[in-house]
Order: C-alpha cells, then structure tokens, then sequence
C-alpha cells in the first residue's frame, strides 16, 4: 500500500473511499433521502426488475440525487410488475407500476426531480413495516 | 468489478463471536457464492452493536433491518428470502417486550431510541481490521489537521473548550491534564492509553479497542503531538485477546499506510505505538501503579505528586488517558469544541458508554448524553427489570461507586450529580439489582473484590476492607449485632481517609451507601435473622406446612441428617438447629408442602 503523505493526499484517498461506504452512510440516515423499493419477486425478477433496480441506482447516482434503492418482495401487483414504490421526503410514498428503464428515466426526471407526476401510479392498498 | 447493492453487517464483538457470529459469517458467505452474489452483496464485519443481549447482530442494508440472535443455519434463509426475494425474515426481528411488535429498523427500538454515538460511532459500522474503511469515515482527517493546520497550543485549547471529562473514573478536565504535560520540558516523553478496564462487568473499553483501535491510536497521536511525544505506550490486559490482535492489526495498517511512524503526513512529527500486556490485577488501573508495571517493577501505587505528567513512566512527563477518552478526540477536532460542548449536562459535556448488566431486559453496551436520567436508561434504553420483577437499586462505578435507589431515579447522571448522591461515574458498569438481590451481599460481593485486588501497601486498605468483609460475612450468616453496624460505619470512613490510592480511598463506598439507602436491610439480617430477598442461604428456614402435608414420610427418609420427625399420615416437623438447608427435602415433596422462609 502506498503511504499517505500529506494531508491533501488523505483527504484524495476518503474521497475516493467514500463511494465504497455511502451505501452504509444513506441506510443510517435514510429519512432525509429519496426511498426507492423495487419490488423483486419471482413476478418482478421475470419481468425485468433487476435491470430497472440497477438502472436506478447507477442513474440517481449520476445525476447527483442522494438515493437509498432497496429491493421488497411482492408487493401484490403482479400485473404491473416491475413495481416500484417512491418515496420522497416528507411525502406519502407513491407505487408506479410496469416500470421499464425509460419509465424509470422519466420518474426521475419528473418526479423525483420536479415532483411532477407521471403516468403508473397504483393507488396504495398496503402498509409496509417500517 | 464489485458493485455492492447490499451489505451485511455482522458483529463481530465478543459476546456475538462467543456465539458464532465467524460460522454465520461463513454460512453467508458461501450462500451469496452458491446464489452468483458475490459482487453485489459485501459481508462485513464489525465490532459490538451494543444490543449483546440479543447477539448474535447481523444487519442488512439499505434496508437497515435488524435480525437477532442470528444462528449459522440461518444464514441460507436470509439469503435466500431477503437478498434475493426481498423479504424480510419475520422469525429473526426483534419484538418490543412491551407491546409485541415487531420492529426491524433499529433505529425504531427502545435500546437505541435515547443513544447518541460518538465514542462509539464506528463499531457496528466499520470493519475494525479495515483502515480504508475507518478513514472513509474522517479517519485521520482529525490528526491531519492538527498536524497541518493547529499549533499544539490550539489543540490543547479545543479540548479544554470542549469541556471533556477522563472517562477513566476520575473525570479530570482532559485539555488541562494535556497542558501540564506539555508544559514539562524533557527530552523524551510518552503518552500512555490506559486500556486495564478492571471493573466487574465492565467492557466499555474492550469494545471501543475491538470495534474502532485507530480511533484510539488517532487520538494518541494527537494528544503527543500537543506535548512533544513521539512514542505511545497502550496498556491493555492479556485478557482480552481480541482486542489485542485488532489493535495490533491497526497499529501495522496504520504504519503501512505511514500515519504512525516518522514524518506522519508530511509534517516533520513523529509518533509510534507499542502494546504492554497487564496480568489483570484491578490495581494497575490506577496510573501510577500502571506505570510502575510497564516498568517492570511491582504494580503498585505510589504517592502523587509527582504526577505523571512531571514523572512518569521512566521518570519522564507521561500522559495517561482511559480508551474512551481518547475515542473522543477526533471528533471534537473534526467538529468542534463548541459541536461537542452543547452535549450534555453543564459540568459534563459529551456522551458516557456504560455497561448495563445485571437484571434488566437489554444488557449491553450504551452511550448516552451526559444529563440522562437513571429513569431513561433503565427503562427506555434498558428496557426494564427482567421477568417483570421490582426494580431495587442499580450499582455505578462498580466496587468504587455506590448504590442508587429508586429515590435516585430522575436524577440526570454526571459526574458531579453521582459523587453527590454518594456514588461516582466510575469507568460506566451499571449493574442492575431487583427485589430478589440483598444488599448487603452485593455489599460483601464487592469488598470480596477489593480485598482481593488490593495491593497491600497500605495497612488500612489491607486489613481494614477485610475486616468489612469479615463483618458483612458475620451479618448475612445471621450473626451481626447492632454495634457492627458503627463499626462498619466508623471502619469505612478512616479507611476512606488514610488510604493511598483511589482503591482504598473509594472501597467503602458500596458499604456505606448501602447502609444509607438500605440501613432497614441491614437490620433484618441482625435482629429478625431474615434476609428480606431471601438470599442469604444461612438465614433461610425450611419449614413444612402442617396443613398441606400429609405425613407420606418421603422427606423424612431424604433428609440427609434426620432431622425431619413426623409419624406416618401426620404432619411432619424440621428441626431448624440440625437442618443443613440441603433442599432435598423441598425437592421430593410431591404436595408442596415445604417451602423457604
Ligand atoms: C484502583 C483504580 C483502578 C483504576 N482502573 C482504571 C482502568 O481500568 N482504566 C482507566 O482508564 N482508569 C482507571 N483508573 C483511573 C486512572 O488512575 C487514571 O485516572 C485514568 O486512567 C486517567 O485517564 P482519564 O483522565 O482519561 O480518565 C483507576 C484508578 C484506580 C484508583
Ligand atoms: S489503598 Fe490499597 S490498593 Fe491502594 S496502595 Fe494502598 S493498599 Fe494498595
Ligand atoms: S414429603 Fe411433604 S407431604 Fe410428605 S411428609 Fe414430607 S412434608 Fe409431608
Ligand atoms: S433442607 Fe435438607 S437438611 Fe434440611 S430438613 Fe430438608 S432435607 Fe433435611
Ligand atoms: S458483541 Fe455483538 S452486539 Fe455486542
């Protein structure tokens, strides 16, 4: 390992380690954060969830939003899938369903960015655990 | 490349490794492989997450979900329901004892509703044996300031500022202890991290070193580069073999990575650390028998001044702070003395950890604001006394402190508020006592420690906390007279006042507020002959019932002296002068009829 040799050099090095360890900073703080939950079950995963949950993470990240994406199961709309639930700080959180990656494009851009609403939404009739 | 999407959290704290938290790290491990997750989900782990009671740990996130006493057959369920399908695994969350509900976000539990981190901030959060993780967390940023960008008088001035406290027990301003070192002018001096940790049922210390060492190797630095010291010394019992080899892996990272060791960052300082092992004994906690011991000469105390910081270890200037002070430091030079001063009471600022052990629902580790009351952390944080039993009293400061009562409760806990209500802060074990716990054998218990621990250097502390022992003794076998009461009093204050070290000086205390606080205890023992929790075995009586029983002669004939007299289908009669209080006799009755009085 190469020595750190002065203190602009330690602060180069914790940035660059940062990124490794803000998933863990975001889940101790999630409440001030963008919540997205993905839901993948086997109805999910087939149509395309996981793609749409990468997706979701590499783009917040990107441009810049601090996002805490996490995976659920079911969550009963098994066609809508993918589904995805959004939560935005301070909002009740709202579930958009048949998500493909250019809807995932445009919740971002418009909801999660702007607060506008887009097309999917899936009144709610469930109540998560905390 | 790895692109972690989840990583789990496991404790690796000694109380969750003494059940297995390597094997479900390994079970994990090897399910995340079989599933083709390896690059997706990081399995970490970490020191103490505080909640032992409920250990083995292991945390998922981002979901921040708690699952407790996690087994390694679980590992595949976890894997299986919550990383790939994303279910939470109901069986292993933590149920509120109160209410039932299940909770799986800790943040939501009692135990950590109240607790404010910053000693404790990186242990259940950083892999301890990972530098790279401790200085994505401001690792080092606090020396590197110092370093660059602070004179040592600056440094010094923070922490006086900061109002900080030695956690060590005695509560000495820590910025002014640093000034007098400074002050000293000599060619070598040394810093020394006071890591003994004697206390019965004491770990603060332990989990600090096992969850976070370069915290505490940090702040060494930084506290020798404010007196001119370019070598650090920890003290540290053999007894606590993993924090050894985590503070010996962080001390080869940290040199490694040259942030101990010559021209640290460039600055022109210098500062290394090595480790001495202590054999154990309580005594060499206190800093001048500490010193004596690493020097090779018996562990005694000798009279102060001089102090450590005019003469110390080799007869040069030394610092001595306990573990937890030190973790404090970066922090406050990260955030500042007036961040950290706005915590907690007037006199005492910042957070405490304690030790909470005894018969309260959530043993484990805590960390407080100073000011929290007795109240808050035995029954929020705490959770309450075990099996819905009476809260009696709790012990602080462990066999140097005191008890306090139930009048005690809203008291704001400081060091100030505890020494003034005949206790102390102690190093932070908090040992929590119901109605079944007699006091004067927790009295006896802890002058038992003391008589064995103390050095016996000074006649008082040698012979005098004996003969309260032997007293206490002859009290709870039912044998004490009122006049021993004085005596116990008399006895513990002269040994108070005429011992050398904090040992002797502080002994007595677990007696004398016991007889304060429990004086009507004390004579129930000496003239009723009872012990009103019942457990003191010499003052117990068995007694038959002649109403329940039925003269089947079966305790008669298990009576290992004989002394059960009764004619067949009558009742039975034990004569209490022969009985040896074996309980066998308890034991075979089939109608209840025995019981203790
Ligand atoms: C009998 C006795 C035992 C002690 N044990 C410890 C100990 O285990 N750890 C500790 O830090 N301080 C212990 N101390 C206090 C030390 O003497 C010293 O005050 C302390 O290490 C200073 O550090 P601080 O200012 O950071 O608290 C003990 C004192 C006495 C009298
Ligand atoms: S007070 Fe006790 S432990 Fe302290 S020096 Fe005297 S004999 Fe030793
Ligand atoms: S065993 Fe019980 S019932 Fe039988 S004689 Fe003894 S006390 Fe009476
Ligand atoms: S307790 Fe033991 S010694 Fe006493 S009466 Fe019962 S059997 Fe006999
Ligand atoms: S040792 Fe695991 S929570 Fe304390």
């Amino acid at each position: 390992m190469a020595k750190v040799k002065s203190l602009a050099d330690l602060k180069r090095m914790k940035d660059a380690l940062q990124s490794k360890m803000d998933l863990r900073e975001k889940s101790n703080d999630p409440e001030g954060l963008v919540q997205i939950k993905v839901a993948m079950a086997t109805c999910g995963i087939a149509s395309g969830a996981k793609e749409v949950m990468e997706f979701l993470i590499e783009e917040t990240a990107k441009r810049g939003i601090r996002t805490v994406v996490t995976q659920t199961g079911c969550m009963g709309y098994c066609y809508a899938e993918p589904t995805i639930e959004v939560h935005l700080p301070g909002k009740e959180p709202i579930v958009f369903g048949d998500v493909n990656i250019k809807k995932a494009d445009e919740i971002i851009e418009k909801y999660i960015k702007n607060g506008e609403l887009v097309d999917g939404i899936i009144p709610v009739n469930y109540k998560t655990l905390d | 490349m790895e692109k972690y999407k989840m990583h789990i959290l496991i404790c690796g704290g000694t109380g969750c490794r003494a059940s297995a938290s390597e094997a479900i790290q390994n079970n994990l491990q090897e399910a995340i492989k079989a599933k083709g997750l390896d690059d997706e989900v990081q399995v970490v782990m970490t020191g103490c997450f505080g909640f032992c009671e409920k250990g083995p740990i292991v945390k998922i996130l981002p979901d921040n979900t708690f699952y407790v006493e996690v087994k390694p057959e679980d590992a595949e369920e976890l894997i299986e329901e919550h990383i790939v399908k994303g279910r939470k695994v109901m069986r292993l969350l933590y149920v509120d004892p109160e209410n039932k509900e299940v909770i799986s976000d800790s943040k939501h539990m009692g135990f950590y509703k109240k607790q404010i981190r910053i000693a404790l901030r990186n242990c259940g959060f950083i892999n301890p044996e990972n530098l790279d993780e401790y200085i994505a967390r401001d690792g080092y940023a606090a020396l590197g300031k110092c370093l660059a960008e602070m004179t040592p008088q600056t440094v010094i001035d923070e922490i006086k500022e900061s109002g900080l406290r030695g956690r060590g027990g005695g509560g000495f301003p820590t910025g002014l202890k640093w000034e007098f070192a400074a002050k000293n002018i000599a060619d070598q001096k040394y810093v020394v991290c006071n890591a003994d940790e004697g206390d019965p049922g004491a770990f603060m210390d332990r989990s600090i070193l096992e969850g976070d060492p370069h915290s505490v190797l940090e702040a060494m630095a930084i506290c020798a580069y404010t007196m001119g010291a370019d070598k650090g010394l920890i003290y540290i019992r053999a007894e606590y073999p993993l924090a050894i080899t985590r503070l010996k892996v962080a001390i080869k990272q940290a040199r490694e990575y040259g942030l101990l060791g010559n021209d640290i960052l460039g600055s022109g300082f210098n500062f290394d650390v090595e480790m001495r092992y202590g054999a154990g004994a309580f005594v060499c906690g206190e800093e001048t028998a500490l010193i004596h011991s690493m020097e090779g000469l018996r562990g005694e105390p000798t009279v102060k001044p001089p102090f450590p910081a005019e003469s110390g270890y080799n007869g040069k200037p030394t610092n001595v702070n306990n573990v937890e002070t030190f973790a404090n430091i970066p922090v406050i030079i990260n955030k500042g003395a007036s961040w950290f001063n706005k915590i907690g009471s007037e006199k005492s600022k910042g957070t405490k950890v304690f030790a909470l052990a005894g018969k309260i629902n959530n043993v484990g580790l805590i960390e407080v604001p100073m000011g929290t009351t007795l109240r808050e952390v035995i029954y929020e944080i705490g959770g309450g006394i075990k099996d819905g039993k009476k809260f009696k009293a709790v012990q602080t400061g462990g066999p140097s402190g005191g008890c306090l009562t139930e009048k005690h409760l809203d008291t704001p806990i400081d060091f100030d508020n505890l020494l003034a209500v005949g206790s102390m802060m102690g190093s932070g074990g908090m040992i929590v006592m119901d109605e079944d716990d007699c006091m004067v054998s927790m009295a006896k218990f802890y002058l038992e420690f003391t008589v064995e621990e103390s050095c016996g250097k000074c006649t008082p502390c040698r012979v005098g906390n004996k003969r309260l022992h032997e007293i206490l003794d002859k009290i709870t076998l039912g044998n004490g007279t009122k006049e021993d009461l004085d005596l116990l009093r008399n006895l513990s204050n002269v040994i108070k006042d005429t011992s050398l070290c904090g040992l002797g000086q502080t002994s007595p205390n677990p007696v004398l507020s016991t007889l304060d606080n429990f004086y009507d205890e004390y004579l129930a023992h000496i003239v009723d002959h009872r012990c009103p929790a019942g457990q003191c075995k010499a003052l117990m009586q068995y007694v038959i019932d002649p109403e329940l029983c039925v003269g089947c002669t079966l305790c008669a004939r298990n009576c290992p002296v004989d002394c059960i007299s009764g004619e067949r289908k009558e009742a039975h009669l034990i004569d209490t002068s022969k009985c040896i209080k074996c309980g066998a006799c308890m034991e075979k009755c089939k109608f209840n009829a025995i019981s203790i009085q």
